[in-house]
């Protein structure tokens, strides 16, 4: 299969050097991992899975993603789409992030139609990442 | 750097004294001429050449030259024992019995054969790929023309036990064809012991040029064929088209250098897979598919669990191998052999075929097993599935959206 080299690119620079690329995890413990959400999405069975993690800030009364980090298990474009996600949420609010639509990832890493489910999960991902922090954030408030 | 080649299962480089020997079958000097043209030199010598190399064919598995015929390929001789032997034997029974490892030469012909009215079983594997002569014993029925095994799986490397199988069949009353293009030339066959009725070769598996491949049909006991192309009446009828000189003799050669170096490449190849092997076995969460132990070792076929094969493919990038991911396929299904096997759908995504050959080196073989370790444990360091693992979580009680 022949690749784009934006993905190929995408890859190579993530498999070099992960934690330039926001690969990585924040845990249960760590400290701020109330202001974390994780969106999980994929299956092993069907050979991608892919899990986001967005760090929200309230910044002049909006909650804004401060910093990302990922985990991708799947094919060279899934591993690529995750990374191009990442490059375009930090910084956005949350609202601007839900805006964020698979097409935007296609278009950059020029995937092929075989290739869009990759970008297609990297959209859910980052949907299930805002939901699981705006759960976590209201049952915060809640709390208090 | 240029790639190094280790995916010699798919198809192989063409052995330089089987060039020199097709060059001379091309131009004007050569022997150009049509080996059906019986009037003039130029046909004789063709046809010479061409019966030189049936010979030769033949002299690797040991049997009459005058049982093998050539067609395009082993694809080709699939289809022509499979469908001309059904047509043929059809009033005597419809019903076929095969195994759901096969190529898709067979699997496809079977389904067409299934379209038009006749039935096909389709036997399981044990969970090293192996089909016993009991299962073929008990498949068999009043009904079936023909049992359809091949001798050498081409993704896994598992050797199917003809000989015994053979002797079942033989006894029914059933027809034995085996599909033997992975096996011809690597691992020894002899037709006049074995109890096998008909045999698909192909040459580009063993250092000959693709499009050339040849069928045996067992004269003693007889096997009729309906043919499948006519025209010209080549092939005393059986499969019809002016015959390829370059490519036959192509064929006769490479099926020649094969006997002669027969031995020396299956000790070169089994000493190389012992090193890859060697080299990886530590590795945690590893398994091999296939019969490590029985299977022929130039098929070596390992899941690397928690990575997915198309982006270790893609991060090996060094070295050409092929995979059974979804991703590598055209289906977007993972290997339905290694599913046959019983491997769960994720061990089926992460698999990765290495097959070595004649030209295969020990520099190779430690290069990647160099590159295969640091790509694994990179990819790992990035996948959710190496970290759940790692953190005590069984993936397989998660509900995955």
């Amino acid at each position: 299969m022949a690749y784009s080299n934006k993905v190929v690119e995408k890859f190579e620079k993530t498999l070099k050097d992960p934690e330039a690329a926001s690969v990585g995890r924040w845990k249960p413990g760590d400290e701020d991992f109330d202001k974390v959400g994780t969106g999980i999405v994929g299956a092993p069975a069907c050979g991608d899975v892919m899990k986001l993690q967005i760090k929200c800030e309230d910044q002049d009364g909006v909650k804004r993603i401060v910093d990302a980090k990922f985990k991708t298990y799947g094919c060279g474009s899934a591993i690529a789409s995750s990374g191009q996600l990442i490059d375009m949420l930090k910084g956005k609010t949350l609202d601007e992030a839900k805006e964020i639509c698979n097409k935007e990832i296609v278009d950059i890493l020029e995937l092929p139609p075989i290739k869009i489910h990759c970008s297609v999960l990297a959209e859910e991902a980052i949907k299930k990442a805002i939901i699981d922090f705006e759960d976590n954030d209201s049952h915060r408030k809640h709390n208090q | 750097m240029e790639p190094i080649y280790l995916d010699y299962a798919s198809t192989t480089p063409v052995d330089s004294r089987v060039i020199d020997k097709m060059k001379d079958c091309l131009s004007f000097d050569g022997n150009f001429g049509n080996a059906g043209s019986r009037s003039h030199s130029f046909g004789w010598k063709a046809e010479e050449l061409i019966e030189e190399s049936r010979l030769n064919v033949a002299d690797l598995v040991n049997c009459d030259p005058r049982e093998i015929i050539f067609t395009s390929g082993a694809t080709e001789s699939d289809n022509l024992a499979l469908k001309g032997a059904a047509y043929f034997y059809q009033d005597k029974g419809k019903h076929i019995v095969t195994c759901k490892i096969e190529h898709k030469a067979v699997l496809d012909t079977c389904r067409q054969l299934e379209k038009e009215g006749f039935e096909v079983t389709y036997l399981e594997t044990d969970e090293f790929g192996a089909v016993t002569p009991k299962q073929v014993k008990e498949a068999i029925r009043e009904d079936t023309a023909i049992v359809s095994l091949m001798h050498l799986n081409n993704e896994i490397g598992v050797i199917t036990d003809i000989a015994k199988i053979g002797e079942i069949t033989r006894e029914k009353g059933v027809l034995f064809h085996v599909d033997a293009a992975q096996s011809a030339g690597k691992i020894p066959i002899d037709l006049n012991e074995l109890k096998v009725d008909l045999m698909s070769f192909s040459a580009h598996k063993i250092y000959g040029p693709k499009g050339i491949g040849a069928l045996y049909i067992q004269r003693k006991p007889r096997v009729r064929l309906q043919a499948l192309f006519h025209g010209g009446g080549q092939e005393r009828g059986i499969r019809a088209g002016t015959l390829p000189t370059h490519q036959i003799v192509g064929m006769g050669e490479c099926f020649k250098v094969a006997k002669q170096d027969m031995v020396s490449d299956y000790k070169k190849i089994n000493s190389l897979k012992n090193r890859l092997y060697d080299g990886l076995k530590d590795m945690e969460e590893i398994y091999v598919n296939g019969d490590l132990e029985e299977g022929y070792p130039g098929i070596f076929n390992l899941s690397f669990n928690y990575v997915e094969g198309e982006s270790l493919i893609m991060a090996l990038k060094h070295i050409a191998v092929s995979s059974g991911s979804a991703c590598t396929s055209a289906s977007l299904e993972p290997s339905y052999v290694l599913r046959a096997l019983g491997r769960p759908d994720e061990l089926a995504h992460s698999s990765i075929r290495f097959s070595f050959g004649r030209f295969t080196t020990e520099k190779d073989i430690d290069f990647t097993i160099d590159l295969v370790k640091t790509s694994v444990h990179q990819l790992r360091e990035i996948s959710p599935l190496w970290e759940m693992y790692q953190d005590g979580v069984d993936i397989s009680k998660i509900e995955w959206a």
